[in-house]
C-alpha cells in the first residue's frame, strides 16, 4: 500500500472508532517514554535519597518516591523502555517464527505438520515460569534470556493461528490460480497467502502484547530477568507491594497503573488494527 | 492432425482414512478423452461425478493415480505437478475458476493479479513491458483501465469474471479450462461474458474445456460434450446430437431435466435418488445401475464399455444402440 | 380470489451509506392454487419482497407505504405475536441453501416436530408420527430412518425436501420459495420443482416462486412478475410473457437467457447497469438502460398500463 493510501485508511479506521484512536494515542505516549525516557524524566531514576524516602505524591514528585527515595514518575517513564521493549521483542520473535512454522505446517500438511505439531505440543506442556526458571538456570539470569523464554512459550499461539489460517486458504481459487501461474509452493505462501493472513495475525499480536507485558513484569516480580536497581514496572510493583499495609499506596499503584494502561491499550488497538489492515476495507 | 490434449486412462483415487482398510474413493476412473486444437469441449455431470477432479487433473494441479496426459504429443504426467509448475508447458494450460471460490486474491490489485503469471510464466522482468502486456490483456477482455488499480471487493461480479479470464489468457495458453465461469453471474452479465469467451477463443486460437452444470450454456459454446457420472464417462457426442438424441439413460434424464417452458404441459421422466457411493464401487457393475430406469441383470454384472453408437458419438450403456430419441 | 395481495409496497433500508430505496410501488397478487413466479436479477428486490411479506426484514428496513393482505388479514398492521403465529401455520417459506437453512445439530425429524409443536394442535405423543408423515409426503424414501438423520448426512436435494416438509407441515395457505433450487443439480432441481408444483396444486396453496432463472419460471409458473431495481415492471400469464413481452427489460432478459435454440451470436446483453438505489432515481428505474427512452420517461410518474386483464406493464411505451 502506498503511504498516501495508508494514511487515508488510517484516518478512516480511526475516524470510525474513537476508542481505538484514544488507545493509539496513549500507546504513542508510552512509546515516546520508551524512546526518550531518560531525557524526559524529571529526575535520575537511579539517584537515591535517604531524606525523601516514601514521600507521598506532591508537586515535586507527582508520583511520590519509593523506599530508596527515588522519584517514581521518572522510574515509571524510564521503565517503559524495558517493559515495552521486552514485550515487543518477545512478541515479534514468536510472531515471525510462529508464522513461518505454522504456515509451512498448514500448507504442506503431512509430516511437516506432524513434526511442527509435536514441537508445539512439547512447548505447551511447560508453564512459562517453569521454563523461564529452567532457562535462567541453564543460561544465566539476563533480560535476553527472559525474552527467549517468553518467545518460546508464546510460539504455539502464533504457530497454530498461522497454521489454521493457511489451511483455510490453501484450497481457495486464488491459490490454485497462483499455482497455475507458475508460483512454486514457497512463492505461493509468501506472496499470495501470507499477505492475507497478516491482518488477523496482527490483531492477535496486539492482544498478545498485553500478555507479554504482564509476563515480563511477572517474571521480574519473582526476580528473574530484570534485577534492581533497574527500573521496570514489575519490579516496582514488587518493591512497592510491601508498603500496601503501611499505607504508602503510591509505591505500587503508579507502576501497576502503567501496566494496566499499557495492556488495556494494546487490547483496544487490536480491533482497530484489523480494520486498518483488512484489504476489503481499503478505499 | 494430432489432438492438442490427450488423456489416457486417467484415474484418481483418494484413500479413505476412516473407513475399511485400503478403501478408496474413485473420483475419476479410467477416463480417456481428447481435445483438438481450437476445439471447444463441454464437460457436464452432477456434483460428485468427477468433473472438478478432471479440471485439476487436466490443469496439472494434482497428479493422477495412474494414466497419462499428453500435451501436443508430449507426456506431461511423466513429471510431478510440482515439477510441471516450473516447466515451459505450464503456460499452455490455464484455468478460469469459479468466482464463488474466491478466485481473486483479496490483497492483490487487478494489475498485480494479471501481471503475476506474466512474471512467473513468461519470465517478464521489464516493468514497462509488463505494463503494456497487462493493459493489452485488459483491453482484450473489455476491462476498463481505471479498474486496474482496484481490489476485487471493489468490482462487480462481471468485472471479477473478466479479471479471472484476463489472468488466464495473458500468457496465451493453448488450452483454457473454464470451471463454471458464469454460474455466479446474472443472466445479462453472463451473456456478455459468454460472448467474450467465444470471441477470445477465435482470436487467440485456444481450445476450451468448458465445465458447467448449465446445459444450455454448454450448448452455446461447445462443439462436443462429455458426460460424466460417478467418475466415468458415460457419453461423448457432438453437441446437437447430445441434446436431441442422447443415448445414455443418464444423459436422457439430464436433458429432460433442463427447464423448458415449451414443454411445461408435458409430464417428463424424472431421475430421482442420489448416485451410489464412489467408495470402492463394484468394478463389474454399471455405475448407473439401480438408479437407471432400465437396470437389468446384465447391468449389474458387466460394466458397459464406452463404444461408438454414431458418428463421433460414444456411449457406455448396454442398450445404447437401441434407436430412441429423447424419450426412453 | 387472491389469497395474497401486495399493494403499492415501498420499502427502504437505512444504511450507513445512505437510504436504499429497495422497493417502490410493488403490486402483486397470488390466487389460491396458483404459482406466481417473481423473476429478477440481483438487486431487483425479489427477496426483499418475500422477506417483507414474512416480516423477516431486519431493523434497518422501513415500510414507507403499501398494504399486504393474506386471506383478508392485514399483515403490515399485525402485531409481532400475531405474525409469529401466522408464520409457519398460514404462511411458510423455503430458503436457498437448504443445508445451511436447517439446524445443523438437530435431527431432521425433531426439526419438523418443532414446527408442529409450535403451530399444530397435536398431542405430543403424535408429533413423531406426524413428522414422519410429513417426510413421506415429500417422497423421502424410508422416512422413519431418515427422520433420525442430521442435515449434514443428507444430500442437498434431501435437505430441501426436509425444508419443504417443514414448510408444509401445517398446510399453510401461502408458500414462498426463495430460489429453492439454487445449488442443486439440474436433475434434483427438476424433482424438487415437480414436488413443489404438485404440493402447491393439491393443497391449493398460493405459491410465490422467487428465481433468477426465467426458464425455470417458464416451466413451473402460471403467471410471472418481472422485477427490476425494486420495481415490478411486468406481470402476465407465462405464455404471454414469454411470447409477447411488453416491457423492454423483459424482452432483453428473455433474449439474454440461453434456451436450447439460442445461438451465441444472438445472445443479448442488457446495456448499462442497475441504478444505485441510494441515489435520486427517475420515475422509471430502467430508463437509463432503455433504448426506447423518451424525455417524458424521466419526468412524469410511471403509470401502470393494462394491456389485458391478466397483463399489466409499468411502461409508457410498451412493446
Amino acid at each position: 500500500m502506498s503511504l498516501v493510501a495508508l494514511a487515508r485508511n488510517t484516518g478512516y479506521a480511526f475516524g470510525e472508532n474513537r476508542l481505538t484512536l484514544a488507545a493509539a494515542i496513549i500507546l504513542a505516549l508510552l512509546a515516546l517514554c520508551a524512546i526518550f525516557g531518560p531525557s524526559i524524566a524529571p529526575f535520575d531514576p537511579l539517584t537515591t535519597s535517604a531524606t525523601t524516602k516514601l514521600a507521598p505524591p506532591s508537586a515535586l514528585h507527582p508520583f511520590g518516591t519509593d523506599a530508596l527515595g527515588r522519584d517514581i514518575l521518572s522510574r515509571v517513564i524510564v521503565a517503559a523502555r524495558l517493559d515495552l521493549g521486552m514485550a515487543i521483542s518477545a512478541v515479534a520473535l514468536s510472531f515471525v517464527v510462529g508464522l513461518a512454522l505454522g504456515s509451512l505446517a498448514g500448507y504442506f500438511g503431512g509430516r511437516t505438520d506432524r513434526i511442527v505439531g509435536r514441537a508445539m505440543d512439547t512447548i505447551m506442556a511447560f508453564p512459562l515460569f517453569v521454563l523461564a526458571m529452567g532457562i535462567v538456570v541453564a543460561l544465566g539470569n539476563s533480560v535476553a534470556n527472559i525474552i527467549i523464554a517468553t518467545m518460546i512459550i508464546n510460539l504455539p499461539f502464533y504457530c497454530r493461528f498461522a497454521r489454521a489460517e493457511v489451511n483455510v486458504r490453501r484450497d481457495l481459487g486464488y491459490v490454485e490460480a497462483a499455482r497455475m501461474g507458475g508460483n512454486g509452493p514457497l512463492r505461493v505462501l509468501l506472496n499470495h497467502i501470507i499477505p492475507n493472513i497478516l491482518p488477523p495475525m496482527m490483531v492477535q499480536a496486539s492482544l498478545n502484547m498485553g500478555w507479554a507485558i504482564l509476563n515480563a513484569a511477572g517474571l521480574s516480580f519473582i526476580g528473574l530477568g530484570v534485577r534492581p536497581p533497574t527500573p521496570e514496572w514489575g519490579i516496582m510493583v514488587s518493591e512497592g507491594a510491601s508498603f500496601i499495609i503501611s499505607g504508602e499506596w503510591w509505591a505500587f499503584m503508579f507502576p501497576g497503573a502503567a501496566l494496566v494502561l499499557a495492556v488495556f491499550c494494546f487490547n483496544m488497538l487490536g480491533d482497530g488494527l484489523r480494520d486498518l489492515l483488512d484489504p476489503r476495507r481499503r478505499v | 492432425m494430432a489432438p492438442l490434449l490427450e488423456a489416457r486412462s486417467l484415474t484418481k483415487f483418494y484413500p479413505i482414512k476412516r473407513a475399511a482398510r485400503g478403501a478408496k474413493l474413485h473420483a475419476v476412473d479410467d477416463v480417456s478423452l481428447t481435445i483438438g486444437a481450437g476445439e471447444s469441449v463441454g464437460l457436464v455431470g452432477e456434483s460428485g461425478c468427477g468433473k472438478s477432479t478432471m479440471v485439476r487433473l487436466l490443469g496439472r494441479l494434482i497428479d493422477p493415480t495412474t494414466g497419462q496426459i499428453l500435451l501436443g504429443g508430449e507426456d506431461i504426467t511423466a513429471m510431478s505437478q510440482a515439477r510441471f509448475t516450473s516447466s515451459p508447458g505450464r503456460r499452455r494450460i490455464q484455468i478460469v475458476f469459479q468466482d464463488a471460490t474466491e478466485s481473486l486474491n483479496p490483497s492483490f490489485r487487478v494489475f498485480q493479479a494479471i501481471a503475476d503469471p506474466l512474471k512467473r510464466l513468461l519470465d517478464m522482468r521489464n516493468a514497462d513491458e509488463i505494463e503494456r502486456r497487462v493493459r493489452a490483456t485488459a483491453g482484450l477482455v473489455g476491462l476498463p483501465e481505471e479498474l486496474l488499480q482496484r481490489y476485487p471487493h471493489q468490482l462487480s461480479g462481471g468485472q471479477r469474471a473478466r479479471v479471472g479470464i484476463a489472468r488466464a489468457v495473458a500468457v496465451e495458453p493453448s488450452l483454457l479450462i473454464l470451471d463454471e465461469p458464469t454460474s455466479a453471474l446474472d443472466v445479462s452479465v453472463q451473456a456478455v461474458i459468454l460472448r467474450l469467451l467465444a470471441d477470445l477463443r477465435d482470436r487467440l486460437k485456444m481450445s476450451y474445456l468448458f465445465v458447467s452444470h448449465d446445459l444450455n450454456v454448454v450448448r452455446l459454446l461447445c462443439a462436443r460434450v462429455v458426460v460424466m457420472y460417478l467418475g466415468k464417462i458415460v457419453e461423448i457426442a457432438p453437441v446437437e446430437a447430445l441434446f436431441t438424441a442422447p443415448r445414455h439413460p443418464y444423459t436422457r434424464a439430464l436433458v429432460a431435466a433442463i427447464p423448458d417452458p415449451a414443454r411445461r404441459r408435458e409430464a417428463r421422466p424424472r431421475l430421482d435418488g442420489s448416485p451410489t457411493s464412489p467408495i470402492d464401487p463394484d468394478p463389474n457393475a454399471c455405475r448407473f445401475y439401480g438408479r437407471c430406469p432400465k437396470s437389468t441383470d446384465l447391468c449389474a454384472t458387466t460394466m458397459p464399455p464406452l463404444r461408438a453408437v454414431g458418428p463421433s458419438h460414444f456411449a457406455a450403456c448396454h442398450f445404447a444402440l437401441s434407436p430412441v430419441g429423447g424419450n426412453p | 380470489m387472491a389469497q395474497l395481495e401486495i399493494d403499492n409496497l415501498s420499502v427502504e433500508f437505512r444504511t450507513r451509506h445512505g437510504v436504499v430505496r429497495a422497493l417502490e410501488g410493488v403490486t402483486l397478487s397470488v390466487a389460491r392454487g396458483e404459482i406466481l413466479g417473481v423473476v429478477g436479477e440481483s438487486g431487483s428486490g425479489k427477496s426483499v419482497t418475500a422477506y417483507t411479506v414474512m416480516a423477516l426484514n431486519d431493523e434497518a428496513a422501513e415500510i414507507k407505504s403499501g398494504r399486504i393482505t393474506m386471506g383478508g388479514i392485514d399483515l403490515l398492521t399485525a402485531r409481532p405475536e400475531a405474525m409469529r403465529e401466522l408464520r409457519g401455520r398460514e404462511m411458510a417459506m423455503i430458503f436457498q441453501s437448504p443445508r445451511t437453512a436447517l439446524h445443523p445439530i438437530r435431527r431432521v425429524g425433531k426439526q419438523i416436530e418443532d414446527v408442529l409443536r409450535e403451530h399444530a394442535n397435536l398431542p405430543s405423543r403424535d408429533l413423531k408420527q406426524a413428522a414422519i408423515a410429513a417426510l413421506a409426503r415429500v417422497r423421502i424414501p424410508d422416512p422413519e430412518r431418515r427422520a433420525e438423520a442430521y442435515p449434514f448426512e443428507l444430500s442437498g436435494g434431501m435437505c430441501q425436501r426436509v425444508m419443504i416438509a417443514m414448510a408444509l407441515a401445517c398446510s399453510p395457505s401461502v408458500l414462498i420459495a426463495d430460489e429453492p433450487t439454487t445449488g442443486l443439480d439440474v436433475t434434483t432441481q427438476a424433482v424438487i420443482m415437480d414436488l413443489i408444483r404438485d404440493m402447491s396444486r393439491s393443497a391449493r396453496m398460493s405459491t410465490l416462486l422467487i428465481t433468477h432463472d426465467l426458464g425455470l419460471a417458464g416451466e413451473y409458473c402460471d403467471r410471472i412478475a418481472v422485477m427490476h431495481a425494486g420495481h415490478v415492471v411486468e406481470i402476465a400469464e407465462t405464455e404471454t410473457l414469454l411470447d409477447h413481452p411488453a416491457h423492454p427489460y423483459t424482452r432483453q432478459l428473455l433474449a439474454a437467457t440461453p434456451v436450447p435454440e439460442s445461438r451465441i451470436e444472438s445472445l443479448n446483453s442488457i446495456p448499462g447497469q442497475l441504478p444505485d438505489l441510494r441515489s435520486e432515481l427517475p420515475p422509471c428505474r430502467f430508463s437509463g438502460r432503455c433504448e426506447r427512452r423518451q424525455p417524458i420517461c424521466d419526468e412524469q410518474e410511471l403509470p401502470w398500463t393494462e394491456l389485458s386483464p391478466a397483463h399489466v406493464v409499468r411502461c409508457r411505451f410498451p412493446l
